[in-house]
């Protein structure tokens, strides 16, 4: 091949990826190049054959399978081992069942103390996603709770409880000021192992309650509980019991 | 190329990368088996290698950093057939490097010649390719990559693709006339 056009200028013209000028010009070019103009040809008609060929091949179902398998062994949260339809199933019964508890009692607790809850599940879920985004976390990044505490001084009207928990697993990484329910709340941040558990601290005028049990939704835990006139609700994906020890903690 | 960073692949991955990777790369799994069936040419392998590729893909998704998802995980998908194919038919890889040697393509033009739109005979047309020319047609017609997606995938330069341009790979196949 020995017309310059034809390296340079054909592939882009074929990928409509010449600007209007450069395809005016190759157009001009192609009445008076028999070089080109059979390229062009010899390309064209190959694309149209192997498009109209029907030679792509779509993975196998069974493949496919196979890959959601290895993908569910591969994630953290399942054991990597087989489970059976039954058991799945039954699992999902289970998760049903407490999401439906929880939320009862979620409910409950908000019509016992004749108000309605200052927040919603949705609300706590996407603060903790937002969290987790790059440069979200913190605001104050520090695992001194006095270094923490005297930081939402003056940011929020009231001073939130808190405390490093790392002897027992809960390292303190430091705080940030949230939004929930229009309202400006205290987020304390722990780190469970490599997890990430975001405590939501509020005032409230609502009696002190027990933990609440767990509610779970798009694969986040969490715990709610009033104590001494504050709102707590701790979110994570980290497990129950894990999440019930930290609600502990902070509820003696 | 930031973007196609295969990082380090060591990361425990958590339900959030699992809906992500669901979202982002398993859509492209029908070319990620294309590709890997076109390159190796035996269902019953092309199958083997795709899924390793694309558990591999999964196992470096926080490599990822955003962009084209599609050509990502067919850059992990080629290596890895190019990988097996080293281990388990490097004849094949051979018959490459002769072309390389005599840069005038010289696969059987009659075969190509007569193969039209008759699917059985593109087929054979299409596997008797030296895999390099091979993959560039298989993205560029069938998967309808840009020339730009192709040499991101392969990462080969635009226009300088071994051992000629695409376009030899088309006269490789259009050499005998084909409609």
């Amino acid at each position: 091949m020995s017309c310059d056009f034809t390296t340079t200028l054909l592939h882009g013209y074929l990928d409509d990826e010449l600007d209007a000028a450069r395809a005016a010009e190759f157009e001009r070019h192609l009445e008076c190049c028999h070089e080109c103009t059979a390229a062009l040809g010899a390309e064209e008609s190959l694309r149209s054959s192997l498009q109209r060929s029907g030679l792509y091949e779509n993975a196998p179902v069974e493949l496919r399978k196979k890959i959601r398998a290895g993908l569910d062994a591969a994630t953290a949260s399942s054991a990597g081992m087989r489970i059976p339809a039954w058991r799945l199933i039954a699992v999902a019964a289970t998760v049903l069942l407490l999401a439906g508890v929880s939320w009862f009692s979620w409910s409950r607790a908000g019509k016992d103390s004749a108000s309605t809850a200052p927040f919603t599940v949705a609300e706590i879920i996407d603060a903790h996603v937002r969290s987790l985004q790059p440069g979200h976390l913190t605001d104050v990044t520090s695992t001194d709770q006095h270094t923490v505490k005297p930081w939402f001084n003056g940011r929020l009207a009231f001073v939130p409880p808190v405390k490093d928990f790392a002897d027992e697993g809960f390292t303190l990484v430091g705080g940030r000021l949230d939004v929930l329910g229009g309202q400006n709340v205290a987020a304390l941040v722990y780190s469970r192992r490599k997890h990430i558990i975001n405590v939501f601290v509020l005032p409230t005028k609502e009696p002190d309650t027990a933990i609440h049990p767990p509610g779970l939704r798009q694969g986040y835990q969490w715990r709610h509980w009033r104590r001494q006139g504050m709102e707590y609700c701790a979110i994570s994906d980290v497990s129950d019991s894990d999440l019930y020890e930290l609600a502990q903690l902070m509820y003696q | 190329m930031s973007g196609y960073d295969q990082g380090k692949g060591s990361d425990v991955l958590d339900a959030e990368d699992r809906a992500r990777f669901e979202q982002l790369v398993l859509p492209h799994l029908d070319a990620a088996f294309n590709l890997a069936r076109w390159l190796l040419r035996r269902r019953a392998d092309s199958e083997d290698v795709a899924q390793e590729a694309m558990l591999r893909a999964y196992r470096f998704f926080r490599g990822f950093h955003g962009g084209d998802a599609r050509a990502w995980l067919l850059q992990i998908v080629r290596n890895a057939c190019y990988t097996w194919l080293e281990k388990n038919r490097p004849v094949e890889l051979m018959t490459e490097f002769d072309e390389e040697l005599h840069p005038q393509p010289s696969t059987s033009p009659e075969a190509l010649a007569i193969a039209g739109d008759n699917r059985e005979r593109l087929t054979r047309a299409l596997e008797t390719l030296p895999p390099r020319f091979r993959e560039v047609l298989v993205l560029r017609e069938l998967e309808g990559c840009s020339y730009k997606e192709i040499a991101s995938i392969t990462a080969i330069p635009i226009g300088t693709c071994p051992p000629a341009s695409p376009s030899s790979a088309h006269a490789v196949l259009s050499a005998g006339g084909l409609p």
